[in-house]
């Protein structure tokens, strides 16, 4: 099944749901009407928290840049000692 | 006793004369006692890559260092097809030439295959120690962003879509990369996305991306509309 009918099926269940709070008036048709709008905002602001927080914990590795240094030079070191032109950086 | 697996590490090369040198020691230094083959597709490159690989070739020898070039720049998804042609191992791996990817990673991919049989182990810079470094705010936002988005939209079952170090079974790649028709950036997302619906059983291990230490960074703009696009496109058909 493509995946856009997967979401759009989510999205039927969910409107269900919806339509029968509103047919059902468990909670008062006022606050029903604007779940659609609570729904959206609240997947906005998990979105926004997603990134805020998967930036603050970015992972980063500068001492990888460190140990890749290293590396450089001593891979460096090798193929100069076996004749290949390394010059240029 | 088990067969030992033999590896293809397939590099796609442009303007890397002095990189391609460098990831050749480093690849060696780190797989030494394994069975395995370097294919470097070259498009062409001005720079002298193909006369660097053709004295790699000398110095390790021909039947490790593969040079199967190109006569002009076609692209990397073709690149991969290019090299899975002239591939002789069980395993196929990808990686890109430019130093952000470091072959030290390599035993790990191979260890995790092995013990879990994945049909594909892929890196992930988005996990404990995994890591980028290099990269601006502006950078780590849109990386952030992207990866949201589709883990949102697409469920994709990788945490980390567009990375490009990858080592696949031959006959799963074979089997992937016939069916990607996207380009460029968006061409690793769809060959995941692609495998990981058709069933694959994809691992992940943590790997670190320095980036470029020589030569400029290939991401422009224009990338986040390509990305974009082809979020949607494989809303529509996977």
């Amino acid at each position: 099944m493509k995946h856009i009918l997967k979401i759009l099926g989510l999205l039927v269940a969910v409107s269900a749901v919806w339509i029968g709070l509103l047919e059902a008036s468990i909670v008062p048709s006022s606050h029903a009407w604007l779940l659609p709008v609570y729904l959206i905002v609240s997947l906005g602001c998990y979105g926004f928290l997603m990134v805020g927080v998967g930036l603050m914990f970015f992972p980063t590795c500068p001492q990888e840049a460190q140990l890749l240094h290293k590396d450089i030079a001593e891979a460096k070191e090798f193929l100069k000692k076996k004749g290949l032109d390394v010059g240029l950086d | 006793m088990e067969k030992n697996n033999k590896y293809s590490i397939i590099i796609p090369t442009y303007n890397e004369r002095l990189n391609i040198g460098l990831l050749v020691y480093l690849i060696f230094k780190h797989l030494r006692e394994l069975d395995f083959e370097v294919i470097i597709v070259d498009d062409g490159s001005p720079d002298g890559t193909q006369d660097m690989v053709k004295q790699l070739q000398q110095l390790y020898g021909e039947e490790r260092i593969l040079l199967r070039a190109r006569p002009s720049k076609l692209g990397l998804g073709t690149a991969y097809c290019h090299g899975l042609k002239h591939a002789s191992g069980d395993f196929v791996i990808i990686m890109d030439a430019d130093l952000s990817h470091h072959p030290k990673y390599l035993p790990s991919f191979i260890r995790k295959q092995k013990e879990t049989g994945a049909n594909i182990v892929t890196g992930t810079r988005y996990v404990k120690s995994g890591g980028v470094h290099g990269w601006n705010l502006m950078r780590k936002l849109t990386s952030r962003g992207a990866n949201v988005l589709a883990q949102t939209f697409l469920w994709p079952g990788v945490s980390d879509l567009t990375g490009s170090f990858r080592l696949y079974k031959k006959s799963v790649l074979e089997d992937v990369i016939n069916s990607v028709v996207s380009k460029g950036y968006v061409f690793q997302m769809e060959m995941i996305v692609r495998a990981s619906r058709k069933g694959y059983h994809i691992e992940e291990v943590p790997i670190t991306f320095v980036d470029r230490v020589y030569g400029t960074s290939k991401l422009g703009g224009s990338e986040i509309v390509e990305y974009l696009k082809g979020l949607i496109y494989l809303l529509f058909t996977t």
